[in-house]
């Protein structure tokens, strides 16, 4: 090509594009720049709020940070995870727990919530009494819960242990045992948490269609088999979603740990989760560089949780 | 106007963020610069405070500072936790709105220093006569200085009162005879305990520090771990037992808040915790016990009764803060010697020795708790928990043998991994402080 037609077709190009600084030309091109002017705020919320405070966590998480984030501090590479991944006095028990607790509590809150969900399921007498009454765990704000349970459980004062002597069983150390904390914890947790599993759960029982449950019932199907072959495979995704909400929720509990059993999760650390952990680490003892560290980890932990529960509702889905 | 003449060219659009993101970032900046600016004439000066007699005797009295030095003056109250969470939040963004600092000489003092967030207050108090900062007491105004810097002003002294039932015992010598008669009077059937005291890891070990001492060992010795040494072993064997036998159940879970109402409510013989507290055994309306509460000095040890005397709550000046002149003016006011003979008169016990020698001051205790108080003084020791930078961890890796006796398990081997852990952990702690 010669150079005067290099400069032609140049030409033709320019005089196709919309001179520089004018508005453009289009109602698309229009839209398309209005589309980013729209999503502006939530963008810069998303940086602001959650992109910036993890890339600053994952850098932290490489340093040796001491004392105060912003003191100087050493890159250090990757050596917070391996001594977070080889600590089995502190960090493996708190994996451990942070996973008896969620299970336990989310199958426990699980399995009543459905059950109560069933049973509020057709309208009755003093239903919204019911309801009401229902939520008001959900309300209460999880340290005054802490507290609540704290006083009723006490071994020495509390009311439980009057109870339980009055019909002539023994005394129970509650809270205040090692063996017993962590099992306690996750019956407050199921006392606070299933209701929010009764609503959700409800709610995707009043979306089913009634048809399949009416052909069961015509084929001769017991309330038991209806339950299981019609109305449960069809709850399916709500169970699923439920379940992530929850699970989620409850990996991250904390008040209730702090408030009831303190830093370090009691004196064995026998309530010490990963978040309590981390907590510890970076309010107790000011090690920046290892509480980041525990909470990327903690982070891809949660990540990985999701996912999985995820893919199994999807499955079912499909199936 | 055409709809496409209101858009934003893609540069424009550019530009805009770009102008957003720097405003934002400036404004964070200038947020966490190091107390830049000059105060407003009605900025309040900002006191951070534990929720305590202390503070609570002097809100009241703020009234008069603030005539004095003309600003309003604002006081939080928090309990401990949240205090020293908020000192790590605000200090970390070096945040201006917090002026004086109620602190922990012991506790967090160390860390503050060594981040540079506590005002060098060496100048001011030497160069004050009428401040007399010669007056306070020696182990406390010790434990204010921290590398020869004086970083804090101590404002209540703590030391460790025997709390004994009038009415089932009389109170005991040594630690032999607290143990015999703990013992003897504990009857778990009926509810009733010989002695409860804190139980919790970390929580016990400022309290244990006392059986420590009285038992002749200490926390670090010549910079070396002391906690595996054979007295440590023995206060460590003492105080699980003690605990173990005579103590009521859930004692691992027992800070203050929860050992203190089982001795109110009559369900123990003996207590041993923080003089300071001794009002809420008198005021019938937390306390069934009120006249039956008898106070005797911390019993005898086989090293003899060495209990703790420590600045439980002093007073700094936060260094990002843009009104230190008024915070120390603060300071000199509420730590000052009228103040402090005023709120000891009111039973709070100071650090001025002066006040502790003004027979008038010491009116308003009990006579047996005041004599307790006199004696444990002269005797205290000067620090209830490891002189650590990181008094948290250490204080956990401490009291690890201590539940271990409490739950009456065999207290030898976690007094071995516990020292093994301690002659690491102080390493690593000396590391922090040379860096």
């Amino acid at each position: 090509m010669s150079t005067t037609e290099v400069r032609a077709s140049a030409t033709a190009r320019d005089s196709a594009r919309p001179p520089r600084g004018r508005a453009p030309r289009t109602v698309e091109q229009a839209n398309r720049r209005l589309k980013w002017v729209m999503l502006t705020p939530a963008l810069a919320f998303v940086g602001l709020m959650i992109v910036f405070p993890l890339a600053f966590t994952i850098d932290l998480s490489l340093t040796d940070a001491f004392g105060a984030v912003n003191a100087q501090k050493h890159h250090v590479g990757l050596r917070n995870f391996v001594d977070a991944l080889s600590d089995a006095r502190r960090f493996w028990p708190a994996v451990q727990r942070t996973v008896i607790f969620t299970v336990g509590a989310v199958a426990l809150e699980t399995v009543l919530g459905l059950a109560l969900a069933m049973l509020m399921r057709k309208p009755f007498r003093g239903m919204r009494w019911v309801r009401t009454v229902l939520i008001i765990p959900l309300l209460t704000t999880p340290v005054a819960i802490g507290i609540l349970w704290l006083l009723i459980l006490d071994p020495t004062n509390g009311i439980a242990n009057h109870l339980l002597a009055s019909v002539g069983l023994p005394r129970m150390e509650f809270l205040g045992s090692v063996s017993q904390s962590l099992p306690t914890l996750m019956l407050i947790d199921v006392w606070q948490w299933t209701p929010m599993m009764t609503l959700l759960l409800l709610a995707g029982l009043t979306t089913l269609p009634e048809e399949p449950e009416e052909a069961a019932l015509v084929d001769g199907a017991n309330a038991w088999q209806r339950f299981r072959h019609v109305v449960l495979p069809m709850l399916g995704p709500a169970i699923g979603t439920a379940l992530v909400l929850r699970a989620v929720d409850a990996l991250k509990t904390f008040d209730i740990l702090y408030a009831t059993k303190g830093p370090g999760g009691g004196s064995d650390f026998e309530a010490e989760t990963l978040n309590v952990y981390a907590y510890g680490l970076t309010f107790d003892y000011q090690e920046y560089g290892l509480a980041a560290a525990v909470l990327v980890l903690f982070t891809l932990f949660i990540i990985g949780v999701v996912v999985v529960l995820r893919r199994r509702s999807g499955r079912k889905d499909a199936a | 106007m055409s709809t496409s003449s209101q858009l934003l060219s893609r540069r424009g659009f550019g530009r805009l963020a770009a102008g957003a993101a720097a405003a934002v970032g400036a404004g964070a900046l200038g947020a966490c610069s190091r107390g830049g600016g000059k105060p407003l004439a009605d900025t309040p000066l900002r006191i951070m405070a534990i929720n305590h007699v202390w503070s609570q005797a002097v809100r009241p009295r703020l009234k008069e500072f603030e005539e004095r030095v003309g600003r309003r003056v604002s006081m939080t109250l928090l309990t401990a936790d949240q205090l020293a969470s908020s000192y790590n939040v605000k200090l970390n963004a070096s945040a201006t709105d917090v002026d004086v600092m109620m602190v922990r000489a012991l506790q967090e003092q160390p860390v503050f220093a060594h981040n540079g967030w506590l005002t060098d207050l060496t100048d001011r108090v030497h160069g004050d006569a009428e401040f007399d900062w010669q007056d306070f007491q020696k182990a406390p105004r010790g434990a204010s200085e921290t590398k020869g810097r004086v970083l804090s002003v101590p404002v209540v002294t703590e030391r460790p009162a025997l709390y004994y039932r009038k009415d089932l015992a009389d109170p005991p010598g040594t630690l032999d005879e607290l143990m015999d008669a703990s013992v003897r009077l504990t009857d778990p059937g009926k509810g009733f305990f010989g002695y409860v005291g804190r139980g919790q890891r970390s929580g016990a070990v400022s309290q244990w520090s006392s059986y420590l001492y009285s038992y002749g060992g200490d926390f670090v010795v010549n910079g070396r771990s002391g906690i595996g040494s054979r007295a440590a072993t023995a206060a460590y064997e003492y105080y699980g037992r003690l605990l173990h036998e005579a103590g009521p159940p859930g004692a691992t879970n027992m800070s203050l808040e929860q050992a203190m109402p089982i001795f109110a409510q009559g369900k123990a013989a003996f207590y041993i915790d923080a003089d300071a507290i001794y009002s809420s055994f008198l005021d019938p309306g937390i306390s069934s016990v009120g006249k039956a509460v008898g106070f005797a000095p911390f019993p005898a040890g086989p090293a003899g009764p060495r209990p703790h005397n420590i600045p439980s709550w002093s007073l700094g000046i936060n260094t990002f803060s843009r009104l230190r002149d008024e915070a120390w003016e603060f300071i000199r006011w509420a730590a000052g010697p009228d103040m402090a003979a005023e709120l000891q008169s009111a039973g709070i016990p100071c650090a001025r020795q002066s006040v502790w020698s003004d027979p008038k001051t010491l009116a308003s205790f009990p006579p047996d708790l005041a004599e307790a108080m006199r004696i444990n003084a002269e005797r205290g020791i000067g620090h209830d928990r490891p002189q650590v930078l990181q008094v948290g961890r250490a204080r956990d890796i401490v009291g690890r043998p201590l539940v271990a006796g409490i739950l009456g398990k065999p207290v030898k081997p976690v007094i071995r991994d516990a020292d093994a852990e301690f002659a690491d952990f102080l390493v690593r702690d000396n590391r922090h402080k040379e860096s």
